[in-house]
């Protein structure tokens, strides 16, 4: 599957360990949050084994949500090696988020 | 249900945008608040529109709006958060809901009123914009709320039953306040906090708080679409009331002075047709 859903066990797992990964904290009460859906999806497949694109449940993950200081959402959070480097809050176009990746990369 | 056309705002230059999709036959939802709150229904005399001179505000508006109506154009109040382009489609985010077009018309008039200091800083830390979105987020934690439209006393009456402890800030008396949410009059405001929000500073009294939802009458269209081209702190447009982002066309105030009926109503009239004639050309592909 080309985009990670993850709990927290998950995420500490696989995020200290990724050299790029782009996080979308979502809940499925959030309007703005099913507009982005598609949108996180086809950057999962476009970068399928370079960067790991994954998506995190505030509601059921509500310590990770609170660890990050999400307050909106959706909240993308981008990390290199497990450290944050940058964040978008909101939703954006692609490129907002590609900009970030390929940045990175 | 897709349309063919949404407009963003139901003031003349939208309803006027709406009436010329109408007429060339295709679908339209016009997104805003309701057309009594545009600044218009305020004004006591327009004396400029040509061929009805000495009408009120109120009055043309609500021709106006009749007329979008009759032509057969679908309304939806609320505010829109936010809008998506997602490949020939435009997605827009209006509270928890969402609505989908093939072409956008941005009508949302001039936002009157600067960000707060510490806003744009804490956005997505403290500072929200959606009490639908995201009051689940301050389930138990104090909030306040900051009524600048109407609607925000509903708003805060549902941050306040689903478990927030909700204080209401403006510079008047709410109408429909639930009695068990304290108010408090100010209007010189300043979001406190450094990583995430711990206060509103109301009028030099500090409100100790988690959350700040600010809840004005429309988000100003450059914080709608990431990306939209300004000049001179307006929407960027051409002849045919393009702005910068293909399907996305712009008309009225939120395009620059004058700020007045008749102008408003022109570009909206180009802004409909043009937007029906991309759709068409879009098809022909």
């Amino acid at each position: 599957m080309s985009v990670l859903h993850m709990n927290e066990a998950g995420f500490n797992e696989k995020i200290p360990a990724a050299p790029i990964a782009m996080v979308d904290f979502w809940a499925t009460w959030c309007g703005p949050c099913r507009m982005l859906a598609p949108v996180i999806e086809e950057l999962g497949e476009k970068y399928e084994g370079k960067a790991l694109i994954g998506k995190v449940d505030v509601d059921e993950e509500q310590g990770l949500a609170a660890r990050f200081g999400v307050m909106s959402i959706p909240t993308v959070i981008f990390f290199q090696n497990g450290k944050e480097i940058d964040r978008k809050v909101g939703v954006m176009p692609a490129s907002a988020y590609t900009q970030v990746l390929d940045a990175h990369m | 249900m897709p349309y063919d056309v949404a407009v963003i705002g139901g003031g003349p230059a939208g309803l006027s945008a709406a009436v010329n999709v109408r007429a060339r036959n295709r679908t339209v939802l016009v997104v805003g608040n309701d057309y009594r709150e545009s600044p218009l229904y305020r004004a006591e005399q327009v004396d400029n529109y040509l061929g009805l001179p000495g009408k009120s505000g109120a009055e043309l508006l609500e021709l106006c709006h009749r007329h979008a109506e009759e032509m057969g154009a679908a309304f939806r109040k609320g505010r829109v958060l936010n809008v998506m382009p997602a490949g020939d489609r435009f997605y827009l985010g209006i509270g928890s809901d969402v609505e989908e077009a093939g072409a956008v018309v941005l009508a949302t008039g001039v936002s009157r009123g600067r960000k707060f200091p510490g806003e744009e800083a804490l956005l997505g830390r403290g500072v929200s914009y959606c009490a639908t979105c995201d009051g689940m987020l301050y389930r138990g934690r104090p909030v306040v709320v900051v009524g600048l439209a109407p609607d925000a006393p509903e708003e805060a009456a549902f941050l306040q039953s689903i478990g927030c402890r909700v204080t209401y800030v403006s510079g008047k008396e709410p109408q429909g306040l639930p009695p068990e949410i304290p108010f408090v009059r100010a209007v010189r405001l300043e979001v406190l906090g450094e990583e995430k929000v711990t206060g509103l500073l109301a009028d030099g009294r500090e409100l100790p708080c988690e959350g700040v939802f600010l809840l004005r009458h429309a988000i100003p269209p450059v914080d709608l679409l990431p990306g939209l081209a300004l000049e001179g702190g307006y929407v960027a447009v051409d002849r045919e009331m393009r702005t910068n982002i293909p399907g996305v066309f712009a008309a009225g105030d939120c395009t620059g002075l004058p700020l007045q009926m008749a102008k408003a109503v022109g570009e909206g009239l180009v802004a409909g047709q043009k937007a029906a004639e991309h759709l068409d050309a879009k098809e022909r592909e």
